[in-house]
C-alpha cells in the first residue's frame, strides 16, 4: 500500500471510531439533564437515578471520545500537513474555538460528576449540566463547520497561488454549514435517544418489570420520535443543499447520470460499471427532483456533466440508501410505540415492539457511520473541494504503515475494553438493587 | 497595527504550554509515584489523592495540550507543515502513550486501578510522555530536521545520539517528579493526611537537587548544540537567577514543613522564570533555522480573529476554572474526603 492509501485508511478509521463516542458525547448530556430536571420537578427519584446511571456510562464513553479526539487533532497535522497549513490560514477559527468548548465541557463534567450530593439545593447540581450540553454541542458545531468548509470552501481569495483577503467568519458560515450542522446535531441527539431506549427495551425483554424501565423508555421514545422527524427534515434540506452546491455528490449517491427534469429516485439495485445501467433497483418517478429541489419537474444535474476523473466512487449509493432506510425505520418504530401507548387497552410493551426498539440503537449508529462515509467519500477526489485533492494534501513521510498498525491496535483494544467495562458496570449493579440501597420504595 | 500579532500569539500559546507543564507534571508524577508505592506496598496513601484530585481534572489537563497544538496550527500554520511532516512516527507514539493514559482514568474506577498491568502502564506513561514531548523542544533547536527541495526530512538517528537531546529528557523527567511531589505534599497536608505528606515530602526533597543539576547540564548542552540560542539565554541571565532563587525558597519551606502552599507557588515561579526565559530567548525561531514567528504567522485577519476569540474564551474559562478549583482544591471538606464522589 502506498502512503496515500494508508493515510486515508488511518484517517477514516480514526474518525469512524471517534464518531461513535463523539456522538454519544453530544447525544447523551441532554437526556441526562432532562431526566434530572424532570426528577427534581416531579420529586420522582426514579428519574434522578436514571440521570445518575446514564452519567456513569457517559463518563466512560466521553473519556474514549477525548482520547480518540486528541488523536485526530494531532493526526490531521501529521498525516495531512499541507492541508492543515491551508486550513490553518483559513478555517482555524472554529478549530480554535472548539478547544474552548472542550474546556467548558471538561470543567463542568468534572464538577457534575463529583458534586451529586454537595449542594443543598438539587437545582444547583442540575444547573451544572447545562454547560456540559452547551460545550459538547458547540464542539460538534465548530468541527462540523470545518468539515462543511472542506465541502464548500469560502471566505478567501486566491491570487498567484497564495491565499489573500481572508474572511474567517465567512469561512465558518460557508454554504454547507447550516444544513450540515442541523443534520449532524439532530442525528446525534436522535442516536442518544435510541441508545438509551434500546438499553431500556433490552432490560424489559430480559424480564425486568420495574416501572423505572418503562419511564426511561417513554421518555426516550417521545424524544426519539420528535428527533427522528427533525433528522428527516434536516436530511432533506441537506439533499437540497447538495443539489445546489455539490451536485456531483448527490448524483453519485443516486446513480443519476443524465441531467434531466422529473428525475427518478433509485433505491438499491446493481450498477453495471461499463454501461452505467442500473438493474434490479426500485425507481420512484420524479422523487429525486422532489428531494433535490422540492418540485417534481425540477431539473437535477447528472454526473455526465462532470469529467470522469472527478466522479466520486459510486458505491456511496448503498451508504445513502442505508442511512435513509434507517431514518425511516426509526420514525416508524417510535411511532408504533407512541401509537400503542396512546390507545387505551393496547400493549406497547409487546416483545416485538421491544425488539424493534432494541434494534434501533445499533441501527442509528450504523446510520451515523453510513452518513459520514457517504459525506466524506462523496467528496473524493477532493480534500478541499475544487482546491486541493487528497493526493496533494498527504504527508511525504515514509512511516505511515507502522503508525497505521499502532492505531488500529489501539482502537481495537480501546473498543473491547470500553464495551467490557460498560457491560460489567451495569450488570453488577441493577437499578432495582440501587433503588433498594437508596431506600426508594414506590 | 502597532501590537505585533506574532508576539501575542506566541505568548498565549507559551502560557498554555506552561499551564500544561504544571498540571500535566502533577498528573504524570502521580502516575509514577502511584506505581512505585504499589510496588512498595504503600499504594493506599497516594491513591486517595489521585482519586480526589486528579480524576476530576484529567480532562482539563488534556485540553491544555489540545489547545496548544490546535492554537499553534492556527497562529502559525507553517509549523503544521514542518513539524507535521517530520514527526509522524514520534508524534504517533506520543499519542499512543497519551491514549493509554487517558483510558486509565476512563477505566480507573471500574477496575483499572486494581489491575497491575494498567497501573504499570499508568506509571510508565507518566515518564515516557514527558520524555517524548520534551524532544519536540530539542528538535526545535535545529539540526534534526533537514529540508531538501520541498521535502522535510527528520533525522532520528541524530536525535538519538545527541547528548543535548538526552539531557533535556533527563531534565523533563526529574522536573515532572519534583513538581508533582511538591504539589502532592501540599495537597496531602491540606487533606490532613500526615503519613502521605511525610512520604511525598521525602520524594519532593529527593528530586529537588537533580532538577538543578539537569538544568545546568541543559545549559552546557545548549552551548554546544546551538551557541546562538545559548548566547541569548545569557542575556536573560536574571530570569534564570530568579528561577534559582525561587527554587531555594521552595526547598527551604518544604524542608521546614512550613507554608507548603507557598512552597508550591515558588515551584511554579521557579518553572515560570525558567520556561519563559527559555522561550523568549528561543524567539524569533520556532524551528531553527527554517521557521520564525514572522515567517510562519497566519494572515493578520485570522490572527485578529483568533485573539478576539481567545479573549472571549477567557471570560468563559477563568470563572469556570475558578469554580473547579474552589470545589476540588480549596474545599477543605472535599479534600479530606468527607463529601462527594463519582459513585455516591
Ligand atoms: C442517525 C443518523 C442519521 C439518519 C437517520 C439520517 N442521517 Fe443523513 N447523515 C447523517 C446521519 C443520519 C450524518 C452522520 O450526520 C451525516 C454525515 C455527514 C453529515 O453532514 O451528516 C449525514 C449526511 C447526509 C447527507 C449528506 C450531506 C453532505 O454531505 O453535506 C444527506 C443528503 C443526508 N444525510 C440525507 C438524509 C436523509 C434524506 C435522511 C432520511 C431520513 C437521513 N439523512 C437520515
Ligand atoms: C466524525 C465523523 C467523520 C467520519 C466518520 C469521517 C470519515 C471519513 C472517511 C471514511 C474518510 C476517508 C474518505 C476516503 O479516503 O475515501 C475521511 C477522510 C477525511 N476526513 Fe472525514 N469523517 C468525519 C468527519 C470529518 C471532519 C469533521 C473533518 C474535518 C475537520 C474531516 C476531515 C477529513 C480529512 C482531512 C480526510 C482525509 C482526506 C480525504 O480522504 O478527503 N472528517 N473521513
Ligand atoms: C462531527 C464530528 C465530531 C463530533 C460530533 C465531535 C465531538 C467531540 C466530543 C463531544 C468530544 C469530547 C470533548 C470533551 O469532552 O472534552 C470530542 C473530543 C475531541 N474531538 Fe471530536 N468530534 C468530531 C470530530 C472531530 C474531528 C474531525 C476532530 C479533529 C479536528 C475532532 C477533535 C477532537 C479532539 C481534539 C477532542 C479531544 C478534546 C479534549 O482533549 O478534551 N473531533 N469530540
Amino acid at each position: 500500500m502506498d502512503g496515500l492509501t494508508i493515510s486515508r485508511l488511518l484517517t477514516a478509521e480514526t474518525l469512524g471510531f471517534h464518531i461513535i463516542w463523539a456522538t454519544i458525547g453530544v447525544g447523551l448530556p441532554i437526556f441526562i439533564s432532562i431526566a434530572e430536571a424532570w426528577g427534581i420537578y416531579k420529586k420522582d427519584p426514579h428519574y434522578i437515578l436514571m440521570a445518575r446511571r446514564w452519567t456513569r456510562g457517559f463518563v466512560i464513553t466521553v473519556a474514549v471520545g477525548v482520547v480518540t479526539g486528541t488523536c485526530i487533532g494531532l493526526m490531521l497535522s501529521l498525516l495531512w500537513p499541507r492541508f492543515m497549513q491551508v486550513a490553518g490560514n483559513t478555517i482555524s477559527l472554529p478549530l480554535f474555538m472548539e478547544t474552548f468548548a472542550f474546556f467548558f465541557e471538561a470543567i463542568f463534567l468534572g464538577i457534575y460528576l463529583y458534586t451529586w450530593d454537595r449542594f443543598r439545593t438539587p437545582i444547583y447540581h442540575w444547573l451544572t449540566s447545562i454547560p456540559i450540553i452547551l460545550g459538547s454541542t458547540m464542539s460538534a458545531v465548530f468541527i462540523t463547520t470545518v468539515n462543511a468548509w472542506m465541502n464548500t470552501p469560502a471566505g478567501f481569495s486566491v491570487k498567484n497561488r497564495t491565499l489573500t483577503n481572508i474572511r474567517p467568519l465567512e469561512a465558518m458560515l460557508n454554504p454547507a454549514t447550516p444544513t450540515k450542522v442541523a443534520h449532524v446535531l439532530s442525528s446525534a441527539y436522535l442516536t442518544g435517544a435510541f441508545l438509551l431506549a434500546s438499553i431500556a427495551a433490552y432490560s424489559i425483554l430480559k424480564g425486568h418489570q420495574h416501572v423505572y424501565f418503562q419511564k426511561a423508555l417513554r421518555l426516550t421514545m417521545v424524544s426519539g420520535f420528535i428527533l427522528a422527524i427533525a433528522t428527516l427534515i434536516a436530511g432533506d434540506l441537506s439533499g437540497k443543499f447538495l443539489a445546489k452546491h455539490q451536485p456531483e455528490k448527490l448524483a453519485a449517491a443516486e446513480w443519476h447520470f443524465e441531467t434531466q427534469r422529473h428525475a427518478p429516485l433509485v433505491v438499491g439495485g446493481i450498477l453495471d460499471p461499463e454501461t452505467l445501467e442500473v438493474r434490479y433497483g426500485i425507481e420512484i418517478p420524479s422523487a429525486l427532483s422532489i428531494l433535490a429541489k422540492g418540485s417534481p419537474s425540477a431539473e437535477v444535474i447528472g454526473l455526465n456533466d462532470f469529467p470522469r476523473h472527478l466522479w466520486p466512487p459510486l458505491y456511496v449509493h448503498y451508504l445513502f440508501d442505508l442511512m435513509v432506510g434507517i431514518g425511516f425505520y426509526l420514525i416508524f418504530i417510535s411511532a408504533v410505540f407512541l401509537f400503542l401507548w396512546a390507545k387505551k387497552g393496547w400493549n406497547e410493551w409487546h416483545p416485538w415492539v421491544m425488539r424493534g426498539i432494541l434494534a434501533g440503537g445499533p441501527l442509528s449508529f450504523l446510520a451515523i457511520e453510513a452518513g459520514w462515509i457517504y459525506a466524506e467519500v462523496g467528496r473524493q477526489p477532493w480534500m478541499i473541494r475544487g482546491m486541493m485533492t487528497v493526493k496533494e494534501g498527504v504527508t511525504t513521510s515514509e512511516h505511515t504503515l507502522p503508525v497505521f498498525w499502532i492505531f488500529t491496535f489501539l482502537y481495537f483494544a480501546l473498543g473491547i475494553i470500553a464495551v467490557t467495562v460498560l457491560i460489567r458496570l451495569f450488570r453488577n449493579k441493577t437499578p432495582e438493587s440501587e433503588l433498594a440501597d437508596r431506600n426508594i420504595i414506590l | 497595527m502597532t501590537v505585533h500579532l506574532e508576539w501575542i500569539g506566541i505568548m498565549v500559546l507559551w502560557t498554555f504550554l506552561y499551564g500544561y507543564l504544571i498540571v500535566a507534571s502533577i498528573d504524570f508524577g502521580a502516575g509514577f509515584f502511584s506505581y512505585y508505592s504499589a510496588v512498595t506496598k504503600r499504594e493506599h496513601i497516594i491513591n486517595k489523592i489521585i482519586d480526589r484530585y486528579l480524576s476530576p481534572v484529567w480532562e482539563v489537563t488534556n485540553v491544555f495540550l489540545v489547545f496548544f497544538f490546535v492554537g499553534l496550527v492556527g497562529f502559525f500554520p507553517e509549523t503544521a507543515y514542518y513539524y507535521g511532516t517530520a514527526l509522524l512516527l514520534p508524534g504517533g507514539i506520543a499519542l499512543l502513550l497519551l491514549a493509554i493514559r487517558g483510558s486509565f482514568y476512563a477505566f480507573a474506577n471500574y477496575g483499572a486501578r486494581k489491575s497491575r498491568l494498567y497501573l504499570f502502564l499508568y506509571g510508565a506513561t507518566g515518564l515516557f510522555i514527558p520524555a517524548s514531548l520534551s524532544t519536540v523542544l530539542t528538535i526545535s533547536e535545529g539540526g534534526f530536521i533537514r529540508k531538501e527541495g520541498d521535502d522535510v526530512i527528520f533525522l532520528p538517528d541524530r536525535l538519538l545520539t545527541s547528548p543535548y537531546s538526552w539531557v533535556v529528557v533527563f531534565l523533563a523527567l526529574v522536573s515532572v517528579l519534583y513538581i508533582s511531589a511538591s504539589f502532592l505534599t501540599f495537597y496531602a497536608h491540606r487533606a490532613e493526611d500526615r503519613p502521605a505528606m511525610e512520604l511525598l515530602r521525602k520524594y519532593a526533597l529527593a528530586w529537588s537537587g537533580p532538577t538543578i543539576l539537569a538544568s545546568f547540564l541543559v545549559f552546557v548542552g545548549l552551548s554546544q548544540h546551538n551557541p546562538q540560542h545559548f548566547a541569548k539565554t545569557m542575556e536573560l541571565w536574571w530570569m534564570f537567577a530568579l528561577s534559582l532563587g525561587c527554587f531555594l525558597g521552595a526547598v527551604t519551606l518544604i524542608w521546614k514543613r512550613k507554608a507548603l502552599g507557598w512552597a508550591f507557588v515558588l515551584v511554579m515561579l521557579q518553572y515560570a522564570f525558567a520556561f519563559y526565559g527559555y522561550g523568549i530567548s528561543h524567539l524569533p525561531y520556532l524551528l531553527y533555522p527554517y521557521v520564525t514567528i514572522h515567517s510562519a504567522l497566519t494572515n493578520s485577519t485570522m490572527g485578529v480573529a483568533l485573539v478576539t476569540a481567545f479573549i472571549a474564551g477567557l471570560f468563559l474559562l477563568v470563572p469556570s476554572l475558578y469554580l473547579l478549583l474552589r470545589l476540588f482544591l480549596f474545599n477543605a471538606k472535599y479534600v479530606r474526603g468527607e463529601k462527594g464522589g463519582p459513585h455516591s
